[in-house]
């Protein structure tokens, strides 16, 4: 059903998607906890900062990647500098650019999950003598579950969706980074209709399943807890 | 092992400010309204308050201002107001978690805790399936089971109606009794530290009021213990002998002996009396033509107000104290000032 530029295209989505949720996760679990626990004044400009891509056009955020990935930019002249590539017109740009531009569907629901825990877990595992890091992953992470299926889910499916940034960063190099969403404005500008309409429909049909998986374990938790009290 | 500790706490409303020696046996109850800073008291013997003090658990420091030994090392057992279990968990893991992890723990202190608080058939239950009773049972053994130095309760009947309040009362006195380790019990329930306290500091206003043996601090007439509807004595005491024809129990003291309905217990158990001070009267002569049988020689030892028309006496009798409530015409009839010797008449006695 899908031709091979459309299944490369398929393969390099889900390859960004994976991996930039991933580091997300990676990144973004210290970050939020840090968030959810911080009294620091200066808080509200990190969460600001984060938030960010959810009201910036893509593009704008693309263009000063775009600016900071290449040669002449700040990341970009540093890595050529030591002698690697630049960064712009690469699939690690796009992972870089994925990684910013889905990291507040990443970071908000881990923030809002620590937070739900509340401090008094915390403080029994401590008089059960865990440590910190023990406690954050014996007591903070499993209760803090539905985070992070919320947070992977988000994340995934919102990097599978971008366009703009990948537009402005990646460019449209088949089987390197061109992504599904691109390949629909492709066909669309072909006037390949059908192509256009398999693309579309099963981007469609994936995100609402796992929107779906989001909220019926949302409800499935929040209704176990409940018949816990 | 004696604990040592001096803690100031300035919170946006309140400053906490003792100066304390815990003794290292019993039960050691922290009394107070609610706000006077009991839990924040027990919280920073803990760790989990951030804030200047001293504390000194028998040789080691556990703070002062150079050091901290935060809460994962100090080796405290700390049960909640609310049984606090991990929901992810089933009961026995809920244990195993602390047990696992501390270094004082010894496989037999455990099933003890677990035997003692009767929650064998639990062990395989989600923490979900229990009663609130049986969460605070589960809580209390899961904190013995750490083989900790002291316990720390945090009113741990408060989130209990009254129902199960009965049904853990019995388990914590058996703490009580079988406990080598000093427990510091907050409270707000004057039951509960009848029942169970050895020793009471009084909190008013994140101050210490009063400190000493129960028995002292409850008849101390210049506390509000020692006033009101319900203020009452408590007096140690062995079970003495049974009377199979009348069938009554004798009850030995310091001050001689007490006559209850007959009780189940065996001879020598060791008991406790509440006497509250309206159920005795004084009179100068001992009465011998009168139904009360619980006539004691006593000594006035203090007089104080209770009310324009009454005054609470207290009154020495053996090593022990009890309080008793009469009116002002009575106590100028009857000329009571300290030192006088008079006779205690006990209306009632409540075995604890």
């Amino acid at each position: 059903m899908l031709n091979e530029y459309d299944l490369s295209a398929l393969i390099v989505t889900l390859k960004l998607a994976s991996i930039s949720t991933l580091i997300l996760l990676i990144i973004g679990t210290p970050l939020a906890w840090w968030l959810a626990n911080s009294k620091w004044k200066l808080k509200p400009l990190v969460e600001a900062l984060i938030a960010l891509p959810l009201i910036l056009p893509p593009t704008v955020l693309g263009f000063y990647l775009l600016i900071s990935l290449g040669p002449h930019g700040v990341v970009g002249g540093a890595m050529q500098w030591l002698g690697a590539q630049p960064l712009a017109f690469t699939f690690a740009g796009l992972v870089i650019g994925s990684v910013i531009y889905s990291m507040p569907f990443v970071v908000q629901p881990l923030q809002n999950a620590f937070a739900a825990i509340g401090t008094r877990p915390m403080e029994v595992a401590a008089t059960l003598r865990a440590t910190p890091m023990d406690r954050f992953f014996t007591v903070a992470m499993p209760l803090a579950r539905t985070g992070f299926v919320t947070a992977a889910v988000l994340g995934f499916a919102h990097t599978v969706g971008e366009f703009g940034v990948v537009l402005m960063i990646g460019g449209n190099i088949p089987g390197e980074t061109q992504v599904l969403s691109i390949a629909i404005y492709d066909h669309v500008e072909a006037l390949e209709y059908g192509n256009a309409h398999i693309l579309a429909g099963g981007l469609l049909l994936a995100s609402f399943i796992m929107l779906v998986v989001v909220y019926s374990l949302n409800r499935h938790f929040s209704l176990l807890q409940r018949s816990d009290r | 092992m004696s604990i040592e500790c001096r803690f100031h706490i300035v919170r946006s409303d309140f400053v906490l400010d003792v100066d304390l020696l815990l003794p290292s046996t019993g039960v050691t109850a922290i009394f107070g309204p609610s706000g006077s800073g009991k839990t924040t008291f027990l919280r920073a013997l803990a760790g989990l308050e951030n804030n200047e003090g001293y504390l000194k658990v028998g040789d080691v420091i556990w703070q002062d201002e150079k050091h901290f030994v935060p809460t994962h090392r100090r080796s405290i057992g700390y049960v909640f107001q609310e049984a606090s279990l991990f929901e992810q968990l089933n009961v026995k893991d809920n244990i195993e978690y602390g047990f696992k992890r501390s270094i004082d723990a010894d496989q037999s202190v455990m099933h003890r805790a677990i035997i003692l608080l009767q929650i064998e058939h639990l062990l395989e239950r989600r923490t979900s399936e229990l009663s609130g009773g049986e969460r605070q049972r589960v809580a209390i053994a899961r904190a013995l089971s750490l083989g900790p130095k002291m316990l720390l309760m945090d009113e741990p009947l408060a989130s209990l109606d009254e129902q199960h309040k009965k049904e853990i009362l019995p388990f914590l006195e058996r703490l009580h009794a079988e406990l080598e380790i000093p427990m510091i019990y907050v409270t707000h329930s004057v039951d509960e530290v009848a029942h169970l306290a050895d020793q009471l500091i009084l909190l008013d206003e994140g101050r210490v009021i009063g400190n000493g043996k129960i028995s002292e601090v409850l008849t101390r007439l210049d506390l509000s213990l020692a006033h009101g509807e319900r203020a009452a004595s408590l007096i140690q005491a062995k079970v003495g002998e049974h009377d199979e024809h009348y069938n009554l129990t004798t009850i030995d003291f310091s001050g001689g002996q007490f006559f209850v309905p007959r009780k189940q217990l065996p001879v020598g158990c060791d008991v406790r009396l509440r006497v509250e001070a309206r159920d005795v009267s004084l009179t100068v002569e001992r009465q011998s033509d009168t139904s009360i049988l619980n006539i004691l020689p006593a000594i006035v030892d203090e007089i104080s107000d209770e009310n324009d028309a009454q005054v609470i006496v207290r009154l020495k009798v053996g090593d022990d104290l009890l309080l008793s409530c009469v009116t002002k015409k009575s106590a100028d009839l009857l000329q009571l000032q300290q030192g006088k010797k008079i006779y205690a008449q006990i209306k009632s006695v409540a075995l604890l």
